[in-house]
């Protein structure tokens, strides 16, 4: 265009609706310093009552134990963006920790990478299946993932039956891998937060990332502006899917002992700490880095009743409070930031 | 005028007044466009041609098949037949991707933008500025966006996110997002269906920006004066097909009219209006903090009162609390003299009342369900029978007030989805009218509405009145407002700023008692 388009106010652009930018941006910082705040009251208190909840080796297990939560949760989180949801995580995480783990009783020596590998291969196989029948199949993604959630575990309870993998059959290398740790830190769980770093700043900072916050945002929209809708959410389900894969090695490694049950119940759980961590659960919004923050949370608060002695059957109560808690917050801060943003765009008129 | 003679000719031979670049050879050119689905016929004969610098009208009836042929344009449908050519090249869009990238941008009366993300995010989409490693350069974006936003002269922040934006403003998004992607045509959907009239300035201000840099502008609108005060040339659509192509100069509205409908249309005379009855409707301080105070009316039996001001005052707020929609925090409403339990819009039809919302997509309809179902819906306590709901019963008043309302459909079983604007309209109104209602509170009644059903409507409303209904009328129309109205209450920032007669307003009057500016509320509005 050229420069006859005339105009008539000559102010600066930016000036007017600076304030409702800074208020969108404190209020999600809010949302996940909120989770920050949650979680150092929640260590605090039991601290206080309990010190040993801060010794080495118990924090050392909540890292541990957060890793393979984090980690589905940071395939969720590109899923739920989208508006979509994954429950089929579980499954895949169970019949890719049996199957990638019985590769090491079936051919002596296999590489401990081969097994993340296959771990991988399998999880990607599984969200590949997703992908198809939710972008090809227009099939509603809930349905699509509560179905293969039963038919990943009923491939799984086909394939293992009444048998399991036990740590003896698993070498000294591949269960250490949790245990390792630089100065105090398990590796694994730095290896996993520069996961998550890299995927937040994917989603933040790509094209096909913020297509995703797109997608979830307004999918018609989406599709009138050209974004290739089904493609992303397919690669987003295949991504989950890879990620629950290699999430399944892991959890082998972490237990050693491996039967048709592993993660079981583990995609409500996930998409507890996802929420939890400010992802919308109608997609657009949320980030990475807030769902892993959720997945911490859950987990310090699960071994936090653990060593107060409390019975872990709170536990699930607290869950279930937790969200509501957060979904009210969320509502909460919605609300409030509509108002403020309606005055200030009233004024601005 | 046929067709043939339309695309065919040139269109005039002088470019008196107009800026359009005749000269050049047009910019796009879709002849004979044709588009069905299943047995509805949506567009027959589709032409239109476009010329660089041009602002071109795209008028004729809802049904007529405007919105296919900019669908089509906007490479949303593919056509069953006909041609499309961009600078002489024939065309196959096969995606609004492809329309996007051939230079074609469609603004729709309603933008769908992505409200979790930025305005400069929103104009940029699958194409935002990259820097080293494809990763998107935020800074660059932000700045680009504020660079258009100054071009047009309004005031925006590219950095807000884009929820809460009012309708007038994410259209501007909407237009930057054409300007930067440097689309040589530019199709505006009835954008000036929500805006007010201030916003209504500040958009042709920006129209004729972009045609006075060499793009050309479809621009489709029900109100006829905006057609001869932006526009230099028309087409006319009446029944899926093109039956006009013109200069605007020696027209006059009478002419498009004809064109439209086919027909002489006689304006129907202001009609007389009864003494108005008992009242019936009764809304004392009714208050909700932040939206709107204090807000006292009455309405009477036969009486149409109507509620005026601009879009965002909290006229449908106001609507909406009566009906229960929506919760209050001080006041009441009484119907008859009893009063409604706050935010109970069960106890509000119980009681007699009935609301046609503003947006009837999304409000007033089940799009997904039946034209018999929907007009249906709200007498179902009626259709009962031993707790199952009888279809014969059903088919009967749908078909019934089908007919009484001369709803246009193919079956009654078919999606209400299918019909077009005016006739939705009528199903909402169908719906409460279904009920005999004693109020019935509507609100922008004629939004979107072709120029026959506009009437019908205004023909409707009176009739109910004169039955001894009293009716709440929300319109931004004001010669709407000032036909039909007994009393006219304008509102303004939530507050009752005026009060007028039928007899005792004009319509500078109306508008500066709504803007609260002295009269004659000048061109000036835009972004203060």
């Amino acid at each position: 265009m050229s420069t006859t388009l005339v105009s008539r106010g000559e102010r600066p652009p930016a000036a007017a609706g600076a304030g409702a930018r800074r208020l969108t941006e404190r209020a999600f910082r809010i949302r996940e310093s909120g989770i920050i705040v949650v979680l150092a009251l929640f260590v605090a208190v039991t601290a206080s009552i309990q010190p040993r909840f801060l010794d080495t080796a118990n924090i050392q297990f909540i890292l541990i134990n957060t890793t393979v939560f984090a980690l589905l949760a940071l395939g969720e989180t590109m899923v739920v963006i989208s508006r979509n949801y994954d429950l089929s995580v579980g499954s895949v995480l169970g019949l890719s920790a049996y199957l990638s783990a019985n590769l090491f009783g079936q051919h002596h020596g296999i590489p401990i990478v081969a097994v993340f590998l296959a771990g991988l291969g399998i999880g990607l196989a599984c969200g590949l299946l997703n992908g198809i029948m939710v972008s090809a199949g227009r099939v509603p993604s809930l349905v699509v993932t509560l179905a293969t959630l039963y038919i990943f575990r009923g491939v799984d309870i086909l394939i293992v039956g009444g048998k399991e993998v036990v740590a003896s059959s698993l070498p000294a290398a591949f269960l250490d891998i949790p245990k390792a740790t630089v100065i105090g830190v398990p590796d694994l769980a730095i290896a996993i937060a520069a996961v998550i770093g890299i995927g937040a700043y994917y989603l933040r900072s790509f094209r096909s990332g913020r297509e995703l916050y797109a997608i979830g945002s307004n999918p018609d929209a989406a599709r009138l502006a050209g974004i290739p809708v089904g493609r992303r959410v397919f690669v987003a389900f295949t991504v989950s899917g890879a990620i629950a894969g290699v999430a399944g090695v892991l959890w082998a490694a972490q237990y050693g002992t491996i039967d048709s049950t592993a993660g079981t119940g583990y995609e409500l759980q996930v998409i507890s700490a996802v929420v939890v961590g400010g992802v919308a659960i109608f997609g657009g919004s949320g980030s990475a880095v807030g769902a892993a923050l959720g997945a911490l949370l859950l987990n310090t608060i699960s071994s936090a009743l653990y060593v107060l002695g409390i019975s872990p059957f709170w536990d699930q109560a607290i869950w279930g409070f937790l969200l509501i808690l957060a979904i009210s917050v969320d509502r909460f801060i919605a609300v409030r930031l509509a108002a403020a943003l309606r005055v200030r765009g009233a004024r601005h008129e | 005028m046929s067709v043939e003679q339309a695309s065919a000719g040139t269109p005039g031979a002088g470019t008196s007044g107009a800026r359009a670049d005749e000269s050049a050879g047009p910019v796009l050119v879709l002849s004979h466009a044709a588009k069905s689905f299943g047995a509805v016929h949506a567009l027959l004969d589709g032409s239109i041609e476009l010329y660089p610098g041009e602002v071109h009208a795209l008028v004729g009836e809802n049904g007529a098949g405007k919105s296919t042929l900019v669908k089509i344009l906007a490479g949303v449908y593919q056509p069953d037949a006909g041609a499309m050519a961009i600078d002489g090249q024939e065309v196959t869009l096969h995606g609004p991707a492809m329309a996007r990238a051939a230079g074609i941008a469609v603004i729709y009366q309603e933008p769908a933008l992505f409200p979790d993300l930025t305005v400069a995010e929103n104009m940029f989409i699958g194409r935002q500025p990259l820097r080293a490693g494809r990763r998107i350069d935020r800074r660059a974006m932000r700045a680009e966006a504020a660079e258009i936003f100054a071009r047009l002269g309004v005031q925006l922040d590219p950095a807000r996110i884009a929820r809460g934006l009012s309708i007038a403003d994410q259209q501007v998004v909407e237009i930057g997002k054409a300007i930067s992607l440097e689309a040589r045509v530019i199709v505006m959907d009835e954008p000036t269906a929500a805006l007010s009239a201030a916003e209504v300035d500040r958009l042709f201000d920006v129209v004729r920006a972009l045609s006075a840099s060499g793009a050309a502008v479809l621009f489709i609108s029900h109100r006829l004066e905006e057609v001869f005060a932006l526009c230099q040339r028309v087409t006319v659509m009446r029944d899926g097909k093109q039956v006009l192509t013109q200069r605007l100069d020696g027209l006059v509205a009478g002419d498009l009219v004809r064109a439209m409908v086919g027909r002489e249309l006689a304006e129907r005379p202001a009609e007389a209006h009864g003494t108005p009855g008992e009242p019936l409707l009764g809304v004392e301080r009714l208050t909700r903090e932040g939206v709107f105070t204090d807000i006292s009316l009455t309405v009477r039996a036969g009486e149409i009162v109507a509620l005026a001001g601009l879009v965002g005052s909290g006229r449908s707020e106001v609507a909406r609390a009566v009906f229960g929609v929506d919760l209050y925090d001080a006041g009441s409403v009484t119907v008859r003299g009893r009063e409604l339990r706050r935010g109970s819009p069960t106890g509000a039809m119980a009681a007699g009342v009935g609301f046609v919302p503003e947006d009837r997509r999304q409000q007033g309809l089940v799009m997904d369900m039946s034209v018999q179902q929907n007009i249906a819906l709200a007498s179902l306590q009626r259709l009962r029978h031993l707790g199952l709901i009888r279809a014969a019963a059903e088919r009967t008043l749908a078909s019934d007030w089908a007919d009484r309302l001369k709803i246009k459909y193919g079956r009654l079983k078919d999606p209400v989805s299918m019909l077009s604007g005016g006739n939705q309209q009528k199903v909402v109104l169908a719906k409460w009218l279904g009920r005999k209602p004693a109020v019935l509170i509507v609100d922008e009644p004629t939004r979107g509405i072709d120029v026959a059903t506009k009437a019908e409507v205004h023909h409707l409303l009176l009739q109910l009145a004169r039955d001894g209904v009293g009716i709440l009328m929300i319109s931004s129309e004001l010669p709407e407002v000032l036909r039909l109205s007994d009393r006219i209450l304008v509102m303004r920032e939530g507050r009752l700023m005026a009060e007028f007669a039928q007899s005792g307003a004009s319509e500078e009057e109306i508008l500066s008692a709504a803007t609260g500016q002295a009269p004659p509320a000048p061109s000036s509005g835009a972004g203060q």
